[in-house]
């Protein structure tokens, strides 16, 4: 087992460039998810890590080691790619033993491991086919066969799950899980799935445009996000980020929405406190979709706040309602329960958690 | 695979006349086809005798093999009268290093030049595909100075040599074109296990690339068995290709022409390109079937 170090880690093609400095410390045993949206670069940066790019600047380390110029076969890692890159003319077992039998272990070894990990990912009886004749779930288990068979230090996962269906995907989410925990192996995990983020990462790095934007765990990523990119990003359905204004005027509040329909949201103290002098200042409140319900749904709590809003238009999901509704021509929306919803165009009492709420920097889109 | 016979078309007897006419001109073409070959076959089946008195198109009345006998070893080839033999033998030497080395390095060059990008390798290819335009007239005499200096003149090596080299650009064309569609991915993951540039071609690679390989040889075979060019312009006599011998054949005929020797001969010289479509054309379709597979 080993971390993963990376110093001011550069990449550019051309005069592109697609990594601006990365500074990142990876423990032992690990589980790491890049994410970020398309073009963040974050495939780039585990191509870094894998050695299938080369660095234009920084240092990368695996354990101690720096791999800066060690071709990928000696980094002692595996990775498993979006495509699954299965090779389509071998069967599942060539396919598997590839990479021992091109490093010359002994074939009794081969076949030991084979068993193991043929038989802990449930694809045994699959070993004699081909690639074609796999479906996309089966070919996602062999590709993960390939990587885990060899045993190496460190794990790489290119989006491996955004080629299967929606329930194959979820399955194969805690199989990963599951698999980490059992073996305990560091893994960098790229993808642009906000939702496999939260759910496998022990800690989540948050990349745009060749930057790390937050690098936490996945709470403090939820709850504490460091700006309005972060907060956007993670949570589905997104935030609300309501354009106001910081007043005092018995208390520090933020100032939403104009004219009649105007509504003067409470900050609570805590809040308040880390705010003082900047009155006047115009801020993003960043509200998540669960700390807005009906008014007296849930039990009593410090600092809510209730309004009353029309409904405009009820999306029902199943276990929840959203209910969407407008303040100063912004679309927001509320996470209600099924029987506390109402249809399009009647009026609603809303409460608000107003300690979960979120503010930034309306210019530089810091928080606050 | 999609199914299209399904698709509905519409009925009635206009669309039927349509039919009966298509079909019309279709039997019309084949025939126009086809009447050669059989005129061909016929007559190297015939004695000269029932040429003379017969027409063209008559089915031979007595069928006699004398002809492809004499084609295949007694025939007169300039001043040697050993039939075609000795000369289809010289093409099969010429032919099946020609092939196998041009193919070989076409696909060498395909994937070096598409999985292992480098700098200027676009402008590489683009020349490399300059090579399929030349016209081969151009290069007779330099090419010639050549194989001279490189002791290879009016050899059979030197012509295996000749082909080789002008073949290069037509087989790495092909293999370029089929490797650009196979994900580099594979080669990704080659190499994280643990493969190196020709552990990849030749374990990973050249397996995938069975249907490229089936076309670019049956591709080159037809070039070059068929050559006539290179064949009359740079070897003599005995190292001649079975092309050149065949027009020796036709033209060394003193005294009476024999039609039948010489369809005998055309046809014989003919035979290995058909044989590598009907053998490596089966293979085409099952290796275009089992290339069917998403990686």
């Amino acid at each position: 087992m080993a971390g993963i170090t990376l110093e001011g880690v550069r990449k550019n093609f051309g005069a592109t460039e697609v990594i601006k400095g990365i500074d990142l410390q990876i423990e032992p045993g690990e589980f790491v998810v890049l994410v970020g949206p398309s073009g963040c670069g974050k495939s780039t940066l585990l191509n870094l890590i894998a050695g299938l790019e080369t660095l234009s600047a920084g240092d990368i380390l695996i354990g101690d080691r720096k791999v800066n110029d060690v071709p990928p076969r000696d980094r002692d890692i595996a990775m498993v790619f979006q495509s699954y890159a299965l090779y389509p003319t071998k069967t599942v077992r060539d396919n598997i033993t590839f990479g021992m039998e091109t490093r010359g272990v002994p074939k009794t070894a081969q076949a030991a491991a084979l068993t193991e990990f043929a038989g802990l990912l449930q694809i045994d009886h699959l070993l004699d086919r081909k690639p074609g004749q796999l479906s996309g779930g089966q070919r996602q288990r062999v590709a993960m066969g390939r990587a885990l068979v060899r045993k190496p230090a460190v794990f790489l996962f290119d989006e491996p799950l955004s080629n299967l269906d929606a329930k194959l995907r979820i399955e194969m989410r805690t199989e990963i899980k599951k698999l980490h925990q059992r073996l305990g192996k560091t893994v960098v995990y790229v993808t642009h799935d906000q939702i496999e983020a939260m759910t496998l990462a022990s800690r989540i790095a948050v990349m745009d445009e060749g930057h790390i934007r937050q690098f936490a765990d996945p709470a403090t990523i939820y709850e504490n996000p460091v700006d309005l990119f972060v907060a956007g990003f993670m949570g589905s359905p997104p935030m609300n980020m309501l354009q106001g204004k910081l007043v005092r005027d018995g208390g520090m509040a933020v100032l939403c929405g104009e004219g009649a329909t105007q509504i003067r949201f409470p900050l609570p103290d805590q809040i308040a406190s880390r705010l003082a002098g900047s009155e006047g200042r115009a801020v993003v409140m960043g509200l998540r979709p669960e700390t807005i319900f009906a008014a007296g749904t849930e039990l009593p709590g410090p600092d809510r706040f209730v309004f009353e809003r029309p409904v405009v238009v009820d999306e029902p999901t199943g276990p929840d309602t959203m209910i969407v509704f407008e303040i100063g021509g912004q679309d927001l929306v509320a996470r209600v329960r099924p029987k506390d919803a109402r249809p399009g165009g009647s009026t609603f009492r809303f409460e608000v958690e107003m300690d979960r709420a979120k503010l930034f920097d309306a210019r530089t889109g810091q928080r606050l | 695979m999609r199914q299209v016979s399904g698709i509905v078309r519409p009925k009635g007897w206009w669309q039927t006349l349509q039919r009966v006419f298509l079909f019309a001109v279709l039997g019309l073409f084949c025939v126009y086809y086809l009447v050669p070959l059989i005129v061909m076959v016929s007559t190297s089946l015939k004695s000269l005798a029932e040429i003379r008195e017969g027409t063209l198109l008559a089915p031979p009345h007595a069928i006699s093999t004398d002809a492809w006998a004499k084609a295949w070893s007694t025939a007169c080839v300039g001043v040697r009268c050993n039939g075609l033999a000795p000369y289809f033998v010289n093409s099969v030497l010429m032919v099946v290093p020609a092939v196998l080395i041009s193919t070989f390095l076409g696909a060498l060059n395909g994937y070096a030049l598409t999985k292992w990008r480098f700098r200027g390798a676009d402008a590489i290819f683009a020349l490399m595909l300059f090579g399929a335009f030349i016209p081969f007239q151009v290069i007779l005499l330099p090419m010639a100075r050549t194989l001279g200096e490189l002791g290879l003149a009016g050899t059979i090596p030197g012509l295996v040599f000749v082909h080789t080299v002008y073949g290069l650009a037509f087989t790495t064309l092909f293999f370029r074109n089929f490797f650009i569609g196979v994900s580099d991915g594979i080669v990704q993951a080659a190499q994280i296990d643990g493969a190196g540039f020709f552990g990849i071609f030749f374990r990973i690679m050249l397996p995938i690339s069975i249907p490229a390989i089936i076309v670019t040889v049956i591709w080159q075979f037809t070039q070059i068995w068929n050559d006539f060019l290179f064949g009359i312009a740079f070897t003599v006599g005995e190292s001649n290709p079975v092309t050149v011998a065949l027009n020796n054949v036709v033209n060394t005929s003193t005294g009476v022409k024999e039609y039948n020797v010489d369809m005998a001969a055309a046809i014989i010289a003919a035979l290995p390109t058909l044989a590598v479509y009907v053998v490596a054309g089966a293979w085409f379709v099952r290796g275009l079937a089992a290339g069917a597979v998403k990686g």
